[in-house]
């Protein structure tokens, strides 16, 4: 019983620390450009299969091609900002909804088209099999996974609060106008932050691929929990998403652990619906 | 008062016009069965008036308020499980169960808009996803409910009491119709009546319009009654035309999505709008999903997300916007 709990804690810890650093990526371009990018699951899903691709057919494990993956959704975030966002920037809100909306469309069924419906995984890889620790088992696969998004999350958070980059990106995010007074440019700002978000995405995507199964519409869930989590967190708050997503983690494996597996995400969505009634600009948030 | 004068005049102008129209099209579908015997182009032309009622329905909260809901989805659900299940379980008449379901969707709209109305922009949005994912996964779950397998609505006699008319679309055609009609209408006079004014203040500049003393929650609650309603009647019109359900083809977050595409393509707050939306995306989505969706590997949703960014981003006004008719 005790152990069985202490085993829905350590997985929902885990699973949140993935959740925290895909959550990272959206709020990043939320609290920049206050766009609300509904197919930030669908780069996630891009990094999933980027890994198993290059898994199938050249053989790299799915850790050495976190990188890689990072690196090809960064290029995916600023091809995105240059080519359809910027475009759409100063239209209604319904219209920016919809554009994301369509990119999430788009993004899927072309890996659809490609790869077919079917789950895959990705076996015989370096990291496989379980530790037991404190009597409760952890898999090797999840923990590097929460580990490596742990440190990701760091290294955002290290950018946005140290460096001079950083600087600039909060500066945009608080007042546009000013920042570009000091010689800001809010055009390459926000190519940065869409490229910063997607890499997270695709980060989490290809670490993810080690133990969870890819298929094109993999990023629906994710996609809906990195919301959640951004609510949560307060929009724009990364530290806020960090915190929040081990929450949401949290939820999400004992409300599994209390009721059927199947309710679990209702536990998740009806939180959020209370959560937005009473405190709307988050837990963390200000207001 | 000018404004008032100049009011008028538009209305004496375009009234005949207006009227032609709407005679005009009347004829044409009542003759759509006449023209058209085969089953396909029947079934077209009742899917793109089931979707401009769909897209009226979201209008008025979404079009005349403002107020962008992301999860119609759970009305028109709550509409086809009604009226599906009150005959399956008890063999009340799907009538009587349409209207049950109609209320039903707008009483529990106004329970879920009291802590939505709070909220505003993404925000509002963002609650209505979380409550459409909600009935999404308890329908799922719900065995009493059909659960996840969905369910069947037996073969009964050809009759408009049992609202079944087996292979026969021309009434169906000829019902939704009606109901699209209906929701026209019922938009043409809420916008004309004072609530109308009240809505569109709210639209404009919510803070102004309660400065001002109209009590935003309470004409939202009414806009977002008539919204959840007329839903939940094309959702017991598709129960009956299509005669399963599932909880992916009725709750599903797309099937939203759907909704508001068709008015968004149309032109958002326009009373022509979800008819033309409909008129372009249904016929599209159907010919790419015959031809191109064959295979089975999805191209015709490729070419779908491709067009709504396309269109999104080059036309963000609809079609109406395109041919210089904005209302707003």
């Amino acid at each position: 019983m005790e152990t069985e709990i202490l085993q829905a804690v350590v997985s929902g810890l885990l699973l949140g620390l993935i959740y925290s650093l895909v959550a990272v990526g959206l709020t990043l371009i939320w609290g920049v450009m206050d766009i609300v990018n509904f197919a930030h699951g669908d780069f996630l899903m891009l990094g999933m299969y980027t890994s198993y691709v290059l898994y199938t057919s050249l053989g790299i494990d799915p850790l050495l091609s976190i990188p890689v993956a990072g690196g090809f959704l960064f290029v995916v975030g600023v091809v995105t900002y240059r080519m359809i966002i910027r475009r759409i920037m100063h239209a209604p809100m319904l219209v920016q909804i919809f554009t994301t909306f369509g990119m999430m469309i788009f993004l899927r069924y072309v890996i659809f088209f490609f790869f077919k419906p079917d789950y895959r995984s990705i076996g015989n890889t370096v990291l496989s099999g379980n530790v037991k620790f404190l009597g409760v088992y952890v898999g090797i696969p999840e923990t590097v996974a929460a580990l490596g998004a742990f440190l990701t999350t760091g290294v955002i958070y290290w950018i946005i609060n140290h460096t001079k980059i950083g600087g600039a990106i909060t500066a945009t995010s608080e007042n546009r106008v000013a920042a570009q007074l000091m010689g800001i440019d809010p055009d390459r700002i926000f190519s940065l932050s869409w490229g910063i978000g997607g890499a997270a995405a695709g980060i989490a995507g290809a670490l993810l691929s080690n133990f969870f199964y890819i298929f094109p519409e993999v990023g629906g869930v994710f996609g809906l929990t990195a919301f959640v989590v951004v609510c949560f967190g307060g929009f724009g708050n990364i530290h806020g998403a960090f915190i929040a997503g081990l929450i949401v983690g949290l939820i999400e494996s004992l409300g599994g652990y209390i009721a059927p597996p199947e309710y679990k995400h209702l536990f998740v969505y009806s939180l959020f619906i209370f959560l937005l009634w009473l405190r709307p600009r988050g837990l963390l948030g200000v207001t | 008062m000018a404004v008032k004068d100049l009011f008028m005049v538009r209305k004496t102008d375009y009234a005949p016009v207006r009227m032609a129209v709407i005679i005009g099209l009347v004829f044409l579908v009542l003759f759509v069965p006449v023209i058209f015997k085969k089953p396909f182009p029947q079934d077209l032309v009742i899917k793109i008036f089931l979707f401009a009622l769909l897209g009226n329905a979201w209008n008025i909260l979404g079009g005349l308020t403002g107020q962008v809901s992301l999860g119609h989805a759970m009305f028109f659900g709550t509409g086809a499980y009604t009226s599906t299940l009150l005959f399956l379980k008890f063999g009340v008449s799907p009538w009587f169960g349409l209207l049950t379901g109609a209320m039903l969707a707008g009483g529990i709209s106004l329970v879920l808009g009291y802590p939505s109305f709070k909220l505003k922009g993404h925000y509002f949005a963002m609650i209505t996803i979380a409550f459409g994912e909600v009935f999404h996964i308890l329908f799922r779950n719900i065995d009493a409910f059909g659960g996840a397998s969905g369910l069947f609505l037996p073969i009964t006699d050809n009759s408009f009491s049992a609202f079944y008319f087996g292979i026969h679309k021309a009434p169906y055609l000829y019902i939704v119709f009606f109901f699209y009609i209906l929701s026209t209408v019922t938009i043409y006079l809420l916008d004309r009546s004072k609530i109308g004014f009240y809505l569109r203040s709210i639209n404009a500049e919510e803070d102004a319009a309660r400065s001002l003393g109209v009590s935003s929650p309470f004409y939202k609650s009414i806009a977002m009654f008539f919204s959840a309603s007329f839903t939940a009647v094309g959702g017991s019109f598709y129960a009956q035309y299509v005669t399963f359900i599932d909880p992916p083809s009725v709750f599903h977050l797309m099937f939203s999505i759907q909704i508001v595409l068709i008015v968004i393509l149309g032109g958002i707050g326009s009373i022509v709008g979800p008819l033309a939306g409909a008129l372009v995306l249904i016929p599209l989505s159907e010919f790419t999903r015959i031809y191109l969706g064959g295979t089975g590997r999805g191209f015709d949703l490729i070419l779908y997300g491709l067009l709504i960014i396309v269109f999104a981003v080059y036309q963000p006004l609809g079609l109406v916007g395109m041919f210089g008719r904005k209302r707003r």
